[in-house]
C-alpha cells in the first residue's frame, strides 16, 4: 500500500526521536518507487537498533515484505524476504531440527536488520557473525537496480552491505544456511565469579563451549569489581523439537523516574545471591530462556521512562581488554550510573566486512538512562575505549562523536569512498550516517 | 497437504484476501487463490506452504468473463469446502457518470460477476448440504450517496443477493456470511485520507471475518462501530439526506 503516514519514531532506546515518514512496503516495485523520490531515505526493519541507524526523513518499513520463499528441510537452506522476523524463522525451522547459525539476544529483528548490522550472538567465538550464514542476498540500489551479492559475486557490495546499516541499498531477500540441532533444549552451566579476574579466567576455561555470555555487576566496587554470572551452554541431544514460543507480558506505560533506581539496585544482587547459590551449577533451559530472556517482557525499553536510554557497547582488543575494562568499570561504579547488569562477552576474529563490529577481544554493553549528566560520563569512557584501540557498535549507538567513532574502523574510508563512487550518499542517509559522515 | 479441504478465495490479490488466506492456512485449510495475473502471488504461495504445511494452488481467473464461471468452478478438483469473494472495483464515481463503459464495469465487477460465479457454487453446496460462502460487500451498499452510488448500488445488490442466498441455503445447512467493511487501509483506499478510528487494517478484518465464519455468523460489520454509524445514516430522513454531503 503506497502511503507514508508521518510518525514520531525512535530506535529501541527511544532516543533520539524524530518525526519521519514511514512508508510500508510489500514488494520490490513499491520500494523502487520510494527510492526514486528526493530526500534522505533508509530501510527500517523492526526498530530494534537502539539509536538512530534506522531513522531518516523517510523510512522504508519492510515488515510486510515477509514471505518465506523456499525451505529445504534436508539441507537447512532457507530463502526469505528481508522483513521476516527471526522469531518467524524459528517457528518454521526448529520443528524440523534447524536453528539460526547466529542469533542476537532478541529474536524480534528482521533478516534485513540482522544483515545490515551483521549481528552476532553468544557463539561469535565459534562461528562468527550473521553474514557468515548468508549464502547470498538480493540488494536494491537507489536507482531500482537489483543485484545479487555474496562472497563470490559482487564481493564489495556484500562486504559493504553486511554491517553497512542500510547505507548501500535495501536488502530484498537472502538465502541463509541454518544449523542442525537435535533438541530445542539447552544444557546450560552457570559459573559464579567474584571478580573481574575470575570472570576472565572463566571465559578462557570455557572457550570450548559454543555459546557463552556473562552478566556483570556494574555497581560492584573494590575487590568485587567485575563479579559476574557466566552462562555457557550447547543444544541438548534429546530429540525434543516440539517448539512453541512463549508470549510474555507487556510493559504498558513508561515507568516513573524513581522506579528504575530501586529496581536496578536490587536486581543483580537478587540474581547473584538467591537465584544462583553454587559456584558452578547446571540447568536445562529452553531456546527462549537461553537466547532471548529479554523478549519475555515486551516493551521492556519503557522502564527507562519517557526520555529514553542509550546502550553503550564497545569492544576492546584482547590484549588491552582486562586493563581497559577494569578502568571503565571503576569509572562507572564511581558514577553510580549505569544498568544493574551489563553484558560481557569474548569474541572471535573479525570478518571481511568493512563496518562489522566484532573483533577478537571482550565487549561490554550496558544501558544508561538519558539525563543531562550522562554525556560527560560517556565521554570519559570513550577516551578509555579509544586509548585501548577499541570500537563502538553502530546498531547500539545514538551519540558517539564522529572523531571517536572513526578511530575504531580502519576500513571506514573505503566505505565512504564506495558510497560516493556509486552515488549512494545522495539519498541513502540515516540520522546516524549524517552524524558520523558515513 | 492438510485434510481439511480447500478454501477458494476469489480476487486473492486483494490485501484483505491475502490476510484471509493467511488465517485459513493458519487453521490448516488448503487454498485455491484465484486472481488476474496470479503469478504475482507466488511468494505468498510459498510462504503459506512453508509456514503452515498446507497446499496452495494458484488459479488464473478473471471475474468479468461471466460465461466462463461455471466451467471454472467445475474444473476445481477437489471441490472447495468454502469460498470467499474479495474482489471489488471502486472506480471513479464522477468519471463513471460520463463514461457508460466504466459504470458498467463497476456494476459488473461488484455484482454481475459475483452472481455468475456464486450460482454454480451455491448449487453444488446445496446439493452436498455443506460448505460456506463469505461475501465481502460494503457499508457503501447500505445507503446510496453521491460520492460513490454506482459502486454502492452494486454493493447493495450484492448484499441483497447474499441475503437471499442465505435464506435459500439455510435449509441445506450452508452458511452464507455477509461482510460489510467500513474503511479498510488497502490498495483500494491508498492515498485517501481516512479517519483513523473508523479505519481497519486488512489483518484485523481477516481475523474477524474468519472468526465469524467459523462461528457460523450471518452478517458482520468491520469495524463493529460501523453498524451504529450505518444505523444512523440509514435513518436520516430522505428530505434531509438528499441535501447532505457525506
Ligand atoms: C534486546 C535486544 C538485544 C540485542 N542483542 C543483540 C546481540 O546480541 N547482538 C547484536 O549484534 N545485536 C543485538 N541487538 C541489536 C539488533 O540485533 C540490531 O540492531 C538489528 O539490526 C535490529 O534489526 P531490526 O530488524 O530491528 O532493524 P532496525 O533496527 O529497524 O534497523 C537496523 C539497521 O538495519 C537496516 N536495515 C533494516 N532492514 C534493512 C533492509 N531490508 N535492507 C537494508 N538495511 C536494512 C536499517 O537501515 C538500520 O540501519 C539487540 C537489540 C535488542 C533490542
Ligand atoms: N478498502 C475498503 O475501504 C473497503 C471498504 C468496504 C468494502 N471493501 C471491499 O472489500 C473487498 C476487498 O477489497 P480491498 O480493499 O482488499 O481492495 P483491493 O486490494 O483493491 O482488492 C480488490 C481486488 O479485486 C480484484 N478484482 C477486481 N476486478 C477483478 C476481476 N474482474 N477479476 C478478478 N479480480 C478482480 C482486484 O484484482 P487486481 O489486483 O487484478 O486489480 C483486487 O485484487 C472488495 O470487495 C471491496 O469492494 C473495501
Amino acid at each position: 500500500m503506497m502511503s507514508c503516514p508521518q510518525k514520531n519514531l525512535a530506535g529501541w532506546g527511544r532516543f533520539p526521536r524524530s518525526t519521519s515518514k514511514a512508508c510500508s512496503v510489500q514488494s520490490a516495485q513499491e520500494i523502487a518507487g520510494f527510492l526514486d523520490e528526493e530526500g534522505d531515505v533508509i530501510a527500517y526493519g523492526n526498530g530494534r537498533s537502539y539509536g538512530d541507524s534506522a531513522i531518516a526523513d523517510k523510512q522504508i518499513v519492510t515488515r510486510k515484505l515477509n514471505h518465506f520463499l523456499q525451505f529445504d528441510k534436508e539441507s537447512g537452506i532457507l530463502r526469505a524476504q528481508s522483513g521476516i522476523l527471526l522469531s518467524e524463522i524459528l517457528q518454521v525451522a526448529v520443528p524440523h531440527g534447524w536453528f539460526l547459525a547466529v542469533t542476537p539476544g532478541t529474536k524480534l529483528i528482521t533478516v534485513g536488520g540482522a544483515i545490515a548490522s551483521d549481528v552476532h550472538g553468544k557463539n561469535h567465538h565459534h562461528f562468527g557473525s550473521f553474514s557468515q550464514s548468508v549464502l547470498d542476498l538480493k540488494l536494491m540500489l537507489p536507482n531500482g537496480e537489483i543485484i545479487d551479492c555474496s562472497e563470490n559475486e559482487n564481493r564489495d557490495w556484500f562486504h559493504s552491505t553486511c554491517g553497512g546499516q542500510g547505507l548501500t541499498g535495501v536488502i530484498l531477500e537472502a538465502r541463509l544456511q541454518l544449523k542442525p540441532i537435535k533438541s530445542q533444549n539447552i544444557e546450560q552451566t552457570t559459573i559464579k565469579s567474584a571478580s573481574l579476574q575470575e570472570t576472565f579466567a572463566a571465559f578462557e576455561d570455557y572457550q570450548a563451549s559454543p555459546y557463552s555470555v556473562a552478566w556483570i555487576d556494574c555497581l560492584a566496587k573494590g575487590k568485587n569489581l567485575g563479579r559476574s554470572l557466566l552462562m555457557v551452554g550447547d543444544f541438548a541431544t534429546d530429540g525434543d523439537l516440539d517448539y512453541r514460543s512463549p508470549r510474555g507480558p507487556a510493559i504498558p506505560f513508561n515507568f516513573p523516574k524513581f522506579a528504575l533506581n530501586r529496581l536496578t539496585l536490587s536486581a543483580f544482587n537478587w540474581l547473584y545471591y538467591h537465584k544462583v547459590r553454587k559456584k558452578i551449577s547446571q540447568q536445562m533451559v529452553s531456546i527462549d530462556q537461553f537466547f532471548y530472556p529479554l523478549d519475555a517482557l515486551s516493551n521492556w525499553n519503557r522502564i527507562y521512562g519517557k526520555d529514553g536510554f542509550v546502550q553503550y557497547q564497545f569492544i576492546l582488543p584482547k590484549e588491552h581488554s582486562y586493563q581497559g575494562l577494569q578502568e571503565i568499570l571503576q569509572i562507572i561504579a564511581a558514577s553510580g550510573k549505569g544498568s544493574f547488569l551489563a553484558v560481557l562477552k569474548l569474541y572471535g576474529k573479525h570478518n571481511a566486512n568493512w563496518l562489522s563490529f566484532p573483533m577478537e577481544g571482550y565487549s561490554l554493553a550496558l544501558d544508561f538512562k538519558v539525563e543531562p549528566s550522562l554525556w560527560g560520563l560517556l565521554e570519559r569512557l570513550d577516551e578509555v575505549v579509544v586509548k585501548c584501540g577499541g570500537r563502538f557498535y553502530l546498531a547500539k549507538d545514538a551519540r558517539v562523536p564522529k572523531a571517536v567513532f572513526e578511530q575504531g574502523y580502519p576500513q571506514i574510508e573505503q566505505f565512504r569512498a564506495f558510497r560516493r563512487q556509486h552515488g549512494l550518499d545522495k539519498t541513502l542517509n540515516s540520522r546516524q550516517s549524517v552524524r558520523l559522515g558515513l | 497437504m492438510s485434510d481439511k479441504g480447500f478454501v477458494l478465495i476469489l480476487g486473492a490479490k486483494s490485501d484483505m484476501a491475502q490476510s484471509i488466506a493467511r488465517e485459513y492456512a493458519g487453521l490448516g485449510f488448503n487454498l485455491y487463490l484465484a486472481a488476474r495475473n496470479v503469478a504475482d502471488l507466488e511468494s505468498l504461495q510459498s510462504d503459506l506452504q512453508i509456514r503452515h504445511q498446507v497446499e496452495v494452488r494458484l488459479l488464473e481467473w478473471d471475474a468479468l468473463k461471466l460465461e466462463e464461471q461455471s466451467n471454472f468452478y467445475q474444473g476445481l478438483a477437489p471441490a472447495p469446502v468454502g469460498v470467499v469473494t474479495a474482489l471489488g472495483f471502486l472506480g471513479d464515481q464522477t468519471q463513471a457518470q460520463q463514461d457508460a463503459a466504466l459504470a458498467q464495469k463497476i456494476l459488473q465487477s461488484n455484482f454481475n460477476a459475483l452472481v455468475a460465479v456464486l450460482e454454480p457454487i451455491a448449487a453444488d453446496f446445496e446439493q452436498k448440504q455443506s460448505g460456506f460462502i463469505v461475501g465481502i460487500s460494503s457499508v457503501a451498499g447500505d445507503r446510496g450517496r453521491k460520492a460513490n452510488y454506482i459502486y454502492g448500488s452494486a454493493k447493495a445488490g450484492f448484499s441483497a443477493y447474499l441475503s437471499g442466498l442465505r435464506n435459500r441455503l439455510a435449509e441445506a445447512d450452508v452458511q452464507v456470511l455477509t461482510v460489510k467493511p467500513g474503511f479498510v487501509a488497502t490498495k483500494m483506499t491508498a492515498g485517501m485520507d481516512l479517519p483513523e478510528k473508523l479505519t481497519a487494517q486488512p489483518e484485523q478484518v481477516a481475523k474477524m471475518v474468519v472468526k465469524a465464519q467459523q462461528k457460523g455468523r450471518n452478517v458482520i460489520y468491520v469495524k463493529p462501530i460501523w453498524w451504529l454509524v450505518m444505523l444512523i445514516i440509514r435513518h436520516i430522513p430522505e428530505v434531509i439526506f438528499k441535501k447532505m454531503s457525506i
